[in-house]
């Protein structure tokens, strides 16, 4: 994997990132730049497509509430092949784009031993070597990507059904529910955690930025590597600043 | 003999019960197909391709008397042709009518997932509504026979629908009536099981077929168009005619019950992320702000 792919993504990165803006305040830092976001804009607007027009096909239950958003069942079979195109296309493009950060360390491998305590909220802030992304933020990445290679593989015999024989069609079609099934699961974790779970994640998909308390609380290596400074002393002297401001505070009595 | 209208039995793609099934008292229909006495005449491919209003399809000549490898979109009842070799060295002619043999267990309507694009009706019919057909061609992996066939242009499969317009309206299927030689004989199942089983007896004892026997595979619950063979044990002789044709399992165990019984499992993480926010609250940035919810 070298040269001209990394070559074609630098490219797309440098000329997607001349447009638009991403204003970084004070006290923010810049976590995704325009190009990032907008592949994960794009493969998320044709994942959903993709999610429900498949959906709509999977069981008679879900069929006739989710056929007529794409004007009926043949034009959910229609399109549900294009709009899984769209997504396998750039999930590939942000796939080149997150290969380093998305690379998994022994820091991951740590991160999983402790995700007991991550799912119970047990610690205030992250261990300080979690990087860019978490182990469980890697976990639901690779898991997209191998869905993408069997959904990718698995449907074209779906698609074409009579150029492959009718038990590779079979197969093809356990294999590609199974993957849906896996991404469904991913899907409302990655929502939920970056939404509800934790406030200001939302926003560096939208406008690019988090603040620094967020970023020294969920990613504490990638803090140090962003700003120079150690992610816990800035912590710990937020921490001491806030209580001294909140002693100050009557109704804390 | 059912008359007037068709009650249905099963619908492809359908959430629920099926309306209006069992209400009515329907004997089930079956087309019998004397393979020993067809002569090869096709009369019943231009009595199909004629009733049925089909465009005329291509034949293909491949030096034998078969008129095109396979059925068509358009060509739903095709005789097809074998010389077999006998043990004695001399060639025996096999000549089969290859249509759809409307399971009682059909694989087609298993697999479909378009609500009413496949039904079956009490009286043992399989047949297509092109209307709610959705082109997806899950009925042509499901079919053991290898009969759906898809039109490209349409985007619609279509098949041999045994004339269900002519047997609503009491007539018999339109092959039926062009038969020259009483090969194909249509009937109750009962009566056609009845003859055929008679007729292979015949063959048997009087015309020295000792593995003469009647077709109605029990891996598919029986058919509604069952053969008399010469020799019931080799049926693959007879134009490839699978002799335990099976539905693949992902349209049987895994659509009908691994399938929403993983789609629900694969739901539960929502309420449990839901009820994780209420027991476990969100993950702030830290220190809270004065004046978050940090309490």
């Amino acid at each position: 994997m070298t040269t001209a792919v990394e070559r074609f993504d630098d490219e797309a990165r440098r000329r997607v990132n001349a447009h638009g803006r991403t204003t970084v305040h004070e006290n923010e830092l810049l976590r995704h730049p325009v190009y990032t976001r907008v592949l994960h804009w794009s493969v998320a607007i044709f994942f959903l497509l993709a999610f429900l027009s498949g959906f709509a096909l999977y069981t008679p239950w879900l069929y006739h509430a989710l056929t007529p958003i794409f004007g009926g069942g043949p034009m959910t079979r229609l399109l549900h092949p294009w709009f899984s195109l769209g997504f396998v296309v750039f999930f590939g493009l942000q796939l080149l784009n997150w290969l380093d950060p998305m690379w998994w360390t022994p820091a991951d491998s740590r991160w999983l031993k402790r995700i007991k305590s991550y799912v119970s909220n047990e610690e205030a802030v992250e261990a300080e070597d979690v990087g860019f992304f978490n182990g469980g933020q890697k976990m639901y990445f690779w898991t997209i990507a191998a869905c993408a290679v069997i959904f990718l593989l698995t449907g074209l015999p779906l698609w074409f059904p009579r150029s492959f024989g009718r038990l590779v069609v079979a197969i093809s079609s356990v294999l590609h529910d199974v993957s849906a099934l896996l991404m469904l699961v991913g899907f409302i974790v990655h929502i939920y955690e970056s939404t509800a779970q934790q406030p200001g994640t939302f926003h560096a998909m939208t406008r690019g930025t988090v603040s620094r308390r967020w970023a020294w609380t969920h990613h504490p290596a990638w803090y140090r590597q962003a700003t120079g400074r150690d992610p816990r002393a800035d912590y710990e002297r937020a921490r001491a600043a806030t209580r001294r401001a909140g002693s100050l505070d009557p109704a804390d009595d | 003999m059912p008359s007037g209208t068709l009650q249905i039995r099963a619908i492809s793609g359908h959430s629920g019960a099926v309306p209006g099934a069992g209400a009515h008292r329907e004997e089930e229909v079956c087309k019998y197909i004397d393979v020993t006495t067809c002569i090869g005449c096709k009369a019943c491919e231009v009595a199909c391709v004629e009733w049925n209003d089909m465009p005329f399809a291509q034949t293909t000549f491949d030096n034998t008397y078969q008129t095109m490898p396979s059925t068509a979109w358009n060509f739903w009842n095709l005789i097809k042709f074998d010389e077999h070799p006998k043990d004695d060295g001399s060639l025996m002619w096999t000549m089969r009518k290859d249509q759809c043999m409307h399971c009682e267990d059909p694989g087609c309507l298993r697999a479909c997932p378009a609500d009413g694009a496949i039904v079956q009706y009490t009286n043992g019919i399989v047949d297509f509504n092109q209307e709610n057909c959705i082109g997806c061609q899950y009925c042509v992996t499901g079919c053991p026979f290898d009969i759906p066939k898809f039109n490209s242009t349409t985007k619609k499969v279509y098949k041999c629908t045994l004339c269900s317009d002519r047997v609503g309206q009491g007539l018999e299927p339109a092959c039926i009536k062009a038969c020259p030689t009483g090969c194909l004989k249509f009937g109750t199942k009962v009566d056609m099981l009845g003859l055929a089983e008679k007729r292979a007896a015949q063959l048997r004892e009087h015309s020295g077929f000792q593995n003469a026997g009647v077709y109605n595979p029990s891996s598919i619950s029986g058919t509604h168009v069952i053969y008399v063979l010469h020799d019931a044990t080799k049926p693959e002789m007879y134009g490839g005619l699978p002799a335990n044709p099976k539905i693949p399992a992902t349209f049987t165990m895994w659509k009908s019950f691994a399938k929403p019984v993983g789609l629900l499992l694969a739901l539960l993480a929502a309420p449990v992320a839901f009820f994780h926010y209420i027991a476990e609250g969100p993950k702030e940035a830290q220190p809270p702000l004065p004046g978050e919810h940090d309490k």
